[in-house]
Protein backbone atom coordinates (compact mmCIF):
# COMPACT_ATOMS: atom_id res chain seq x y z
CA UNK A 1 0.00 0.00 0.00
CA UNK A 2 1.37 3.53 -0.51
CA UNK A 3 1.25 4.10 3.07
CA UNK A 4 2.83 6.40 5.43
CA UNK A 5 5.99 3.56 5.93
CA UNK A 6 6.99 4.04 2.59
CA UNK A 7 8.86 7.11 2.93
CA UNK A 8 11.63 6.71 0.39
CA UNK A 9 11.82 10.99 -0.94
CA UNK A 10 9.33 12.16 1.13
CA UNK A 11 10.50 16.05 2.58
CA UNK A 12 10.04 18.12 5.28
CA UNK A 13 11.45 15.30 8.76
CA UNK A 14 14.19 17.55 9.07
CA UNK A 15 17.81 16.79 10.55
CA UNK A 16 18.79 13.53 11.55
CA UNK A 17 20.50 13.40 15.12
CA UNK A 18 22.67 10.80 15.19
CA UNK A 19 24.50 10.13 18.80
CA UNK A 20 27.17 7.75 18.42
CA UNK A 21 26.45 5.15 20.41
CA UNK A 22 23.00 3.80 22.07
CA UNK A 23 21.59 1.54 24.77
CA UNK A 24 20.55 -1.59 23.23
CA UNK A 25 17.52 -0.71 24.65
CA UNK A 26 16.18 2.90 26.10
CA UNK A 27 13.25 2.01 28.26
CA UNK A 28 12.42 -1.33 29.83
CA UNK A 29 9.09 -1.38 28.25
CA UNK A 30 11.30 -1.23 24.22
CA UNK A 31 12.67 -4.34 25.58
CA UNK A 32 9.05 -5.88 26.59
CA UNK A 33 7.82 -4.79 23.14
CA UNK A 34 10.63 -6.18 21.23
CA UNK A 35 10.23 -9.86 23.58
CA UNK A 36 6.34 -9.79 22.90
CA UNK A 37 6.58 -9.43 19.52
CA UNK A 38 8.99 -12.05 19.01
CA UNK A 39 6.93 -14.35 21.19
CA UNK A 40 3.55 -13.22 19.35
CA UNK A 41 5.13 -13.73 15.93
CA UNK A 42 6.65 -17.17 16.78
CA UNK A 43 3.39 -18.34 18.49
CA UNK A 44 0.83 -16.86 15.41
CA UNK A 45 3.31 -18.49 13.31
CA UNK A 46 3.45 -14.91 11.43
CA UNK A 47 5.07 -14.34 8.34
CA UNK A 48 7.35 -11.54 7.88
CA UNK A 49 5.73 -9.93 5.54
CA UNK A 50 2.06 -9.80 7.56
CA UNK A 51 4.19 -8.35 10.63
CA UNK A 52 5.72 -5.75 8.51
CA UNK A 53 1.98 -4.68 6.93
CA UNK A 54 0.39 -4.79 10.44
CA UNK A 55 2.52 -2.26 11.37
CA UNK A 56 1.99 -0.26 7.51
CA UNK A 57 -2.00 -0.50 8.44
CA UNK A 58 -1.55 2.25 11.31
CA UNK A 59 -3.28 5.11 11.35
CA UNK A 60 -0.61 7.33 9.44
CA UNK A 61 -0.45 10.05 12.27
CA UNK A 62 -0.39 7.61 14.95
CA UNK A 63 2.73 5.96 13.04
CA UNK A 64 4.36 9.36 12.32
CA UNK A 65 3.67 10.30 15.93
CA UNK A 66 5.30 7.14 17.41
CA UNK A 67 8.57 5.86 18.25
CA UNK A 68 9.69 2.39 16.89
CA UNK A 69 9.02 -0.22 19.72
CA UNK A 70 5.13 1.22 20.02
CA UNK A 71 5.05 0.15 15.93
CA UNK A 72 5.97 -3.26 17.23
CA UNK A 73 3.45 -3.16 19.87
CA UNK A 74 0.50 -2.23 18.13
CA UNK A 75 1.55 -4.72 16.09
CA UNK A 76 1.39 -7.27 18.93
CA UNK A 77 -1.88 -5.86 19.43
CA UNK A 78 -3.00 -5.95 15.99
CA UNK A 79 -2.43 -9.63 15.40
CA UNK A 80 -3.54 -10.61 18.57
CA UNK A 81 -6.72 -9.40 18.22
CA UNK A 82 -7.26 -10.36 14.76
CA UNK A 83 -6.16 -13.99 15.61
CA UNK A 84 -9.46 -14.10 17.46
CA UNK A 85 -7.46 -15.00 20.95
CA UNK A 86 -7.83 -11.84 22.33
CA UNK A 87 -10.64 -8.51 22.22
CA UNK A 88 -9.93 -5.24 21.79
CA UNK A 89 -12.05 -4.46 24.83
CA UNK A 90 -9.82 -6.94 26.97
CA UNK A 91 -6.72 -4.94 26.10
CA UNK A 92 -8.14 -1.76 26.92
CA UNK A 93 -9.65 -2.63 29.79
CA UNK A 94 -6.42 -3.78 31.38
CA UNK A 95 -4.67 -1.25 29.99
CA UNK A 96 -6.86 1.26 31.81
CA UNK A 97 -6.76 3.61 28.62
CA UNK A 98 -7.45 3.53 24.60
CA UNK A 99 -5.01 0.83 22.86
CA UNK A 100 -4.75 2.16 19.65
CA UNK A 101 -4.99 -0.92 17.22
CA UNK A 102 -4.17 -0.86 13.25
CA UNK A 103 -6.69 -0.78 10.94
CA UNK A 104 -8.38 -3.69 9.38
CA UNK A 105 -6.09 -5.55 6.45
CA UNK A 106 -7.09 -4.50 2.86
CA UNK A 107 -4.76 -6.40 1.35
CA UNK A 108 -5.28 -9.74 -0.89
CA UNK A 109 -2.99 -12.11 -2.10
CA UNK A 110 -1.80 -11.23 -5.83
CA UNK A 111 -3.32 -13.83 -7.93
CA UNK A 112 -0.45 -15.21 -9.56
CA UNK A 113 1.31 -17.92 -6.91
CA UNK A 114 4.01 -19.27 -9.32
CA UNK A 115 6.79 -20.42 -8.08
CA UNK A 116 9.59 -19.27 -9.78
CA UNK A 117 13.43 -20.19 -8.96
CA UNK A 118 15.32 -19.57 -11.90
CA UNK A 119 16.20 -15.82 -12.30
CA UNK A 120 15.14 -14.59 -15.38
CA UNK A 121 17.52 -11.68 -15.42
CA UNK A 122 20.78 -11.31 -15.38
CA UNK A 123 23.53 -8.49 -14.40
CA UNK A 124 23.52 -5.74 -16.57
CA UNK A 125 19.86 -6.50 -18.09
CA UNK A 126 17.53 -3.16 -18.17
CA UNK A 127 14.44 -3.75 -16.49
CA UNK A 128 11.24 -1.60 -15.37
CA UNK A 129 9.65 -1.67 -12.00
CA UNK A 130 6.09 -2.13 -12.73
CA UNK A 131 3.49 0.35 -11.45
CA UNK A 132 0.11 -0.99 -9.08
CA UNK A 133 -0.12 0.52 -6.29
CA UNK A 134 -1.53 -2.32 -4.59
CA UNK A 135 -3.86 -2.09 -1.54
CA UNK A 136 -2.26 -4.54 0.37
CA UNK A 137 1.35 -5.21 1.39
CA UNK A 138 4.19 -4.81 -0.92
CA UNK A 139 8.41 -4.64 -0.96
CA UNK A 140 8.15 -2.33 -4.11
CA UNK A 141 8.92 0.88 -2.82
CA UNK A 142 6.81 3.21 -4.33
CA UNK A 143 9.60 5.69 -5.36
CA UNK A 144 10.71 2.87 -7.69
CA UNK A 145 7.72 1.74 -9.12
CA UNK A 146 7.49 2.79 -12.66
CA UNK A 147 11.08 3.82 -13.06
CA UNK A 148 14.06 1.84 -15.16
CA UNK A 149 17.18 0.14 -14.10
CA UNK A 150 19.50 -1.93 -14.34
CA UNK A 151 20.33 -5.39 -12.47
CA UNK A 152 23.71 -5.48 -10.70
CA UNK A 153 23.07 -8.51 -8.96
CA UNK A 154 20.79 -11.57 -8.63
CA UNK A 155 20.44 -13.03 -4.87
CA UNK A 156 18.46 -16.62 -5.09
CA UNK A 157 14.75 -16.99 -4.84
CA UNK A 158 12.79 -15.81 -1.21
CA UNK A 159 9.52 -15.95 0.02
CA UNK A 160 7.11 -13.16 -1.79
CA UNK A 161 6.06 -10.92 0.42
CA UNK A 162 3.06 -9.64 -0.73
CA UNK A 163 1.65 -13.62 -1.06
CA UNK A 164 2.61 -14.33 2.35
CA UNK A 165 1.59 -11.30 4.07
CA UNK A 166 -2.39 -11.81 3.22
CA UNK A 167 -2.59 -15.33 3.64
CA UNK A 168 -1.81 -17.02 -0.07
CA UNK A 169 1.64 -18.78 1.40
CA UNK A 170 4.60 -19.53 0.81
CA UNK A 171 5.97 -18.72 -2.52
CA UNK A 172 9.27 -18.16 -3.96
CA UNK A 173 10.81 -15.48 -6.12
CA UNK A 174 14.26 -14.59 -7.79
CA UNK A 175 14.95 -11.23 -6.18
CA UNK A 176 17.53 -8.88 -7.49
CA UNK A 177 19.29 -5.56 -7.07
CA UNK A 178 18.92 -2.99 -9.15
CA UNK A 179 20.63 0.12 -9.34
CA UNK A 180 18.59 3.39 -10.17
CA UNK A 181 20.40 7.17 -10.71
CA UNK A 182 18.66 9.59 -9.25
CA UNK A 183 17.86 10.97 -11.98
CA UNK A 184 15.30 8.73 -13.17
CA UNK A 185 14.34 8.30 -9.45
CA UNK A 186 14.01 12.08 -9.06
CA UNK A 187 14.05 14.03 -12.24
CA UNK A 188 15.49 17.23 -12.71
CA UNK A 189 15.88 17.24 -8.98
CA UNK A 190 18.18 14.31 -9.34
CA UNK A 191 21.95 14.68 -8.06
CA UNK A 192 25.10 13.58 -10.40
CA UNK A 193 27.38 10.91 -8.82
CA UNK A 194 24.66 9.37 -6.28
CA UNK A 195 22.77 5.98 -7.40
CA UNK A 196 20.07 4.43 -5.80
CA UNK A 197 20.42 0.48 -5.75
CA UNK A 198 16.97 -1.21 -4.43
CA UNK A 199 15.99 -5.16 -3.86
CA UNK A 200 12.98 -6.10 -6.07
CA UNK A 201 11.59 -9.50 -6.46
CA UNK A 202 11.50 -11.03 -9.92
CA UNK A 203 7.25 -10.51 -10.31
CA UNK A 204 7.85 -6.69 -9.33
CA UNK A 205 10.17 -6.09 -12.69
CA UNK A 206 9.62 -6.15 -16.59
CA UNK A 207 11.81 -6.24 -19.21
CA UNK A 208 12.96 -2.33 -20.22
CA UNK A 209 12.85 -3.25 -24.47
CA UNK B 1 -22.71 -5.76 13.85
CA UNK B 2 -20.06 -7.22 15.76
CA UNK B 3 -19.55 -6.70 19.76
CA UNK B 4 -17.01 -4.42 18.40
CA UNK B 5 -19.46 -1.84 17.52
CA UNK B 6 -20.90 -1.98 21.24
CA UNK B 7 -17.46 -1.08 22.57
CA UNK B 8 -16.70 2.52 23.60
CA UNK B 9 -13.13 3.11 23.26
CA UNK B 10 -11.84 5.13 26.46
CA UNK B 11 -10.95 8.46 25.49
CA UNK B 12 -7.56 8.90 27.24
CA UNK B 13 -4.42 7.10 25.91
CA UNK B 14 -3.14 3.83 27.94
CA UNK B 15 0.46 5.21 28.87
CA UNK B 16 3.07 3.02 26.28
CA UNK B 17 4.02 1.16 29.89
CA UNK B 18 0.50 0.26 30.65
CA UNK B 19 -0.07 -1.01 27.10
CA UNK B 20 3.07 -3.47 27.59
CA UNK B 21 1.79 -4.89 30.34
CA UNK B 22 -1.67 -4.94 29.79
CA UNK B 23 -1.43 -7.22 26.23
CA UNK B 24 1.45 -9.28 27.75
CA UNK B 25 -0.51 -10.03 31.31
CA UNK B 26 -3.61 -11.07 29.02
CA UNK B 27 -1.24 -13.21 26.21
CA UNK B 28 0.42 -15.05 29.02
CA UNK B 29 -2.33 -15.36 31.51
CA UNK B 30 -4.07 -17.26 28.48
CA UNK B 31 -1.53 -19.43 27.72
CA UNK B 32 -0.89 -17.80 23.81
CA UNK B 33 2.53 -16.83 24.67
CA UNK B 34 5.71 -17.88 26.77
CA UNK B 35 7.92 -14.90 27.41
CA UNK B 36 10.02 -16.38 29.88
CA UNK B 37 11.31 -18.28 27.09
CA UNK B 38 11.71 -15.42 24.59
CA UNK B 39 13.14 -13.51 27.08
CA UNK B 40 16.71 -15.61 27.00
CA UNK B 41 17.02 -15.12 23.03
CA UNK B 42 16.87 -11.23 24.22
CA UNK B 43 19.12 -11.86 26.35
CA UNK B 44 21.44 -13.53 24.02
CA UNK B 45 21.20 -10.75 21.72
CA UNK B 46 22.00 -7.32 24.36
CA UNK B 47 25.20 -10.26 25.27
CA UNK B 48 26.15 -10.72 22.22
CA UNK B 49 24.90 -8.52 19.33
CA UNK B 50 26.64 -5.32 18.56
CA UNK B 51 29.03 -3.19 16.76
CA UNK B 52 31.92 -4.89 17.97
CA UNK B 53 31.16 -8.10 15.69
CA UNK B 54 31.06 -5.65 12.59
CA UNK B 55 33.78 -4.12 13.56
CA UNK B 56 36.40 -7.35 13.91
CA UNK B 57 35.05 -8.46 10.58
CA UNK B 58 36.14 -5.05 9.00
CA UNK B 59 39.72 -5.23 10.44
CA UNK B 60 40.73 -8.73 8.99
CA UNK B 61 39.54 -7.50 5.81
CA UNK B 62 42.04 -5.13 6.47
CA UNK B 63 44.71 -6.98 7.48
CA UNK B 64 44.30 -11.01 5.28
CA UNK B 65 43.64 -9.91 1.45
CA UNK B 66 42.55 -13.50 1.25
CA UNK B 67 39.60 -12.81 3.67
CA UNK B 68 38.69 -9.71 2.08
CA UNK B 69 38.31 -11.30 -0.89
CA UNK B 70 35.91 -13.85 0.35
CA UNK B 71 33.94 -11.54 2.37
CA UNK B 72 32.97 -9.49 -0.63
CA UNK B 73 32.23 -12.21 -2.87
CA UNK B 74 30.47 -14.68 -0.30
CA UNK B 75 29.47 -12.39 3.01
CA UNK B 76 27.41 -14.64 5.15
CA UNK B 77 29.98 -17.34 4.64
CA UNK B 78 33.34 -15.19 5.63
CA UNK B 79 31.14 -13.25 8.48
CA UNK B 80 30.55 -16.49 9.89
CA UNK B 81 34.13 -17.82 9.90
CA UNK B 82 34.29 -15.29 13.03
CA UNK B 83 31.55 -16.66 14.32
CA UNK B 84 28.81 -13.96 13.55
CA UNK B 85 25.53 -14.85 11.73
CA UNK B 86 21.84 -15.75 12.70
CA UNK B 87 18.43 -13.97 12.32
CA UNK B 88 18.56 -10.53 10.18
CA UNK B 89 22.14 -11.88 9.07
CA UNK B 90 21.43 -15.23 7.32
CA UNK B 91 22.00 -13.00 3.83
CA UNK B 92 24.55 -10.82 3.79
CA UNK B 93 26.09 -8.90 1.51
CA UNK B 94 29.61 -6.51 1.90
CA UNK B 95 29.80 -3.58 0.14
CA UNK B 96 33.45 -2.01 -0.60
CA UNK B 97 34.28 1.94 0.16
CA UNK B 98 36.82 3.17 -2.48
CA UNK B 99 38.44 6.38 -3.32
CA UNK B 100 35.79 7.11 -5.79
CA UNK B 101 32.87 5.16 -4.35
CA UNK B 102 31.19 5.97 -1.31
CA UNK B 103 27.81 3.30 0.19
CA UNK B 104 25.38 4.34 2.32
CA UNK B 105 22.93 1.53 3.70
CA UNK B 106 19.43 2.33 4.72
CA UNK B 107 15.62 0.29 4.92
CA UNK B 108 12.72 3.32 3.65
CA UNK B 109 10.22 0.92 4.07
CA UNK B 110 10.92 -0.13 7.96
CA UNK B 111 14.12 -0.88 9.44
CA UNK B 112 16.04 -3.74 8.05
CA UNK B 113 19.70 -4.02 9.39
CA UNK B 114 22.31 -6.74 9.88
CA UNK B 115 21.93 -7.51 14.11
CA UNK B 116 24.76 -10.08 14.10
CA UNK B 117 27.73 -7.58 13.16
CA UNK B 118 25.56 -4.13 14.31
CA UNK B 119 23.00 -4.91 16.60
CA UNK B 120 19.93 -3.82 16.49
CA UNK B 121 19.36 -0.53 14.69
CA UNK B 122 19.69 3.10 16.71
CA UNK B 123 16.66 5.09 16.82
CA UNK B 124 17.43 7.52 13.87
CA UNK B 125 18.08 4.52 11.86
CA UNK B 126 14.81 3.92 11.47
CA UNK B 127 13.33 7.15 11.81
CA UNK B 128 11.36 8.93 9.07
CA UNK B 129 14.54 11.64 8.17
CA UNK B 130 16.96 9.35 7.80
CA UNK B 131 14.96 6.42 5.47
CA UNK B 132 13.25 9.79 3.34
CA UNK B 133 15.97 11.42 2.92
CA UNK B 134 19.05 8.57 2.09
CA UNK B 135 17.62 7.90 -1.18
CA UNK B 136 16.60 11.47 -2.41
CA UNK B 137 19.91 14.07 -1.33
CA UNK B 138 22.60 11.56 0.31
CA UNK B 139 25.34 13.79 -0.28
CA UNK B 140 23.60 16.36 1.33
CA UNK B 141 22.06 14.30 4.12
CA UNK B 142 25.98 13.24 4.99
CA UNK B 143 27.34 16.14 5.08
CA UNK B 144 24.44 17.56 7.39
CA UNK B 145 25.64 14.39 10.01
CA UNK B 146 28.76 16.08 9.50
CA UNK B 147 30.31 13.54 7.09
CA UNK B 148 31.15 15.43 3.56
CA UNK B 149 31.66 13.43 0.46
CA UNK B 150 33.71 14.69 -2.27
CA UNK B 151 31.95 15.54 -5.26
CA UNK B 152 34.66 13.43 -7.58
CA UNK B 153 33.11 10.21 -5.18
CA UNK B 154 29.86 8.71 -6.17
CA UNK B 155 27.63 7.42 -3.54
CA UNK B 156 26.05 4.35 -3.90
CA UNK B 157 23.06 4.08 -1.53
CA UNK B 158 21.39 0.09 -0.94
CA UNK B 159 18.27 0.36 0.33
CA UNK B 160 17.53 -3.14 2.06
CA UNK B 161 14.02 -3.47 0.83
CA UNK B 162 14.03 -7.49 0.25
CA UNK B 163 15.85 -10.28 2.24
CA UNK B 164 19.69 -8.89 1.54
CA UNK B 165 21.19 -6.90 4.64
CA UNK B 166 23.96 -4.70 4.21
CA UNK B 167 27.07 -4.24 6.02
CA UNK B 168 30.34 -1.65 4.84
CA UNK B 169 33.63 -2.11 4.34
CA UNK B 170 35.28 1.45 5.79
CA UNK B 171 38.70 2.32 3.71
CA UNK B 172 41.43 2.13 6.13
CA UNK B 173 42.77 5.11 7.32
CA UNK B 174 46.64 5.97 6.84
CA UNK B 175 48.71 5.92 9.89
CA UNK B 176 47.17 2.50 11.19
CA UNK B 177 49.70 0.43 9.30
CA UNK B 178 51.25 -1.17 12.72
CA UNK B 179 48.15 -1.54 14.76
CA UNK B 180 47.05 -5.06 15.28
CA UNK B 181 43.30 -6.53 14.27
CA UNK B 182 42.50 -5.75 17.88
CA UNK B 183 43.71 -2.03 17.79
CA UNK B 184 41.95 -1.58 14.26
CA UNK B 185 38.50 -2.69 15.36
CA UNK B 186 38.64 -0.39 17.88
CA UNK B 187 39.01 2.43 15.35
CA UNK B 188 35.49 0.93 13.59
CA UNK B 189 32.19 3.03 14.43
CA UNK B 190 28.77 1.69 13.84
CA UNK B 191 28.19 4.45 12.07
CA UNK B 192 31.16 4.00 9.40
CA UNK B 193 29.85 0.54 8.28
CA UNK B 194 26.31 1.66 7.93
CA UNK B 195 28.22 4.57 5.63
CA UNK B 196 26.95 7.78 7.29
CA UNK B 197 30.73 8.26 8.45
CA UNK B 198 33.89 8.22 7.18
CA UNK B 199 37.30 7.12 8.59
Amino acid sequence: MDGVHDLGGLDGFGPVEHPPSEPFFAEDWERRAFRLTLAVNGALRVPGGRFRHSIERMDPAHYLGSSYYEHWLTSAATLAVESGKVTHEELEERAGGRFPISRPDRGTPPEDRTERIEPRFAVGDRVRVREWHPAGHTRAPRYVQGKRGVVVRVDGAFNVPDIEAHGGGFVRDPTYSVRFTSQELWGDGGASGETMHVDLWERYLEEDA
Amino acid sequence: MTTTHHHHHPEELAPIEARVAAIEAVLVEKGIVDVEAIDAIVRNFEDNLGPMNGAKVVARAWTDPDYKARLLQDGTAAIADLGFGGPEGDHMVVVENTPDVHNLVVCTLCSCYPWPVLGLPPKWYKAPAYRSRAVREPRALLAEMGTVVPDDVEIRVWDSSAEIRYLVLPMRPDGTDAMTDDELANIVTRDSMIGVERL
